[in-house]
């Protein structure tokens, strides 16, 4: 069973069909998944899933990045997680990574940096994000923009991170999450 | 929150409202005219129609005409918003996009540019789900619009009903058109919907068709009680 963490502002706000169903949409035909508001996350009920995915949000809605001490399970949960935009910014702040300004918004290049299970080689992916995460302790840069990281994952742990949103234009990558290993 | 729906009188831009009227306050009714009749951002056929809708809904309607010369007309867009956030004081902007990244990408920088958010419910919506989900909820819309073979002059003026969805659904297996006209291939206009106060009676009309490519142009019509 995979964990959808909505990361919109509210619970059933008007982020959720935008940024989560897309994502359920992806997952469904491949294996089980349940979705839960980021403020009714459970910490010791996380241990019945095999995966957790936080989803992005809409272009202004910095809520998580202002709740980051919501986010404490993250540094616990051992087995693979992804966070697609906001996902991935919230998960960079809880490991203090620093956020840096970086706005690109509709379909850019992205280039991959280190070889990994989720994607390979050039392609272009919907981006909508003001800032991007950049490494700088614990995590490694796999992808990049012109102007950004794209895409990162933890050194030690199995938390990757992509900052363009796979569910509009590469679906394949979050299939290609559903596959991993733990 | 207040929202405004950037409204073409067409079926994604009436239900978007409809979802978005469930979660938060709609305030006002934002509608682009271009004179391009081919533009790739906004709906054209019946969009002065959108004025007898928005009284439907017992909505205002802030309006902005353009050219409809490409890019330019986002500068209208981008006037039109800001008028809504002066007017009535929009926290956001809802949209019908479905998959065009084209239309989403331009909306959310203008949006972006003006400090407000930009939702979009109907976002990689299933589109069968979508056409479905109009006649659930007993949408009453017409084929206003087709620009894609095979569809042809008999489909204009028809009402979006499950056998119609159907026929649909086949040609999009036979010739890939998209079910719900995302591509362009058919654009539509409402004439009713739950929340249509009165709904819109057709009184004169004229079809302009040739080959493949048409339109329903309603030439005059009236709000009647439901």
């Amino acid at each position: 069973m995979i964990l959808i963490v909505d990361m919109n502002w509210k619970r059933d706000s008007l982020g959720y069909s935008e940024f989560v169903s897309p994502i359920v949409s992806v997952i469904q035909p491949l294996e089980e998944c349940e979705v839960r508001h980021f403020s009714d996350i459970e910490p010791a009920k996380l241990d019945g899933y095999s995966k957790i995915i936080l989803s992005g949000t809409a272009l202004r809605d910095h809520t998580t990045l202002k709740q980051v001490d919501k986010f404490g399970w993250v540094r616990d949960f051992d087995k693979p997680m992804l966070g697609i935009c906001a996902g991935i910014q919230t998960i960079g702040l809880v490991f203090g990574e620093p956020l840096n300004p970086c706005r690109q918004i509709g379909m850019t290049e992205i280039t991959t940096l280190r070889e990994n299970p989720l994607f390979q080689g050039t392609f272009k992916a919907y981006t909508l994000h003001n800032y991007s995460v950049e490494p700088s302790q614990n995590f490694e840069a796999l992808a990049k923009s012109t102007q950004c990281t794209q895409a990162l994952k933890h050194k030690q742990k199995d938390i990757y991170g992509v900052l363009f949103h796979p569910e509009v234009r590469n679906p394949e990558i979050i299939g290609h999450f559903v596959e991993l290993k733990p | 929150m207040k929202l405004g729906v950037l409204f073409s009188g067409g079926k994604d831009s009436t239900l978007a409202l409809h979802i978005a009227a469930e979660k938060e306050e709609i305030v006002c009714l934002i509608t682009i005219i271009s004179k391009n009749k081919e533009s790739y951002m906004f709906h054209t056929p019946n969009i002065d129609i959108t004025t007898l809708q928005a009284q439907a809904l017992g909505l205002p309607l802030v309006k902005k005409v353009t050219e409809g010369k490409k890019e330019e007309e986002l500068k209208e867009l981008k006037d039109a918003i800001a008028e809504a956030i002066q007017t009535y004081k929009i926290d956001g902007v809802v949209t019908g996009a479905v998959e065009s990244v084209y239309q989403s990408t331009r909306i959310q920088k203008i949006c972006d540019e003006l400090g407000i958010l930009c939702v979009n419910p109907l976002w990689k919506k299933n589109q069968k789900a979508l056409m479905d989900e109009l006649v659930a909820k007993n949408f009453k819309v017409i084929i206003s619009g087709i620009f894609a073979y095979p569809l042809t002059e008999s489909w204009l003026g028809k009402k979006i009903n499950p056998n119609l969805i159907d026929k649909l659904v086949h040609l999009s297996k036979e010739y890939g058109i998209s079910i719900s006209g995302e591509g362009g291939e058919i654009e539509t206009t409402v004439l009713d919907a739950p929340m249509f106060k009165q709904r819109i009676d057709i009184l004169d009309y004229t079809v302009q068709a040739k080959g493949n490519s048409g339109v329903f142009i309603i030439n005059k019509a009236r709000l009647v009680a439901k």
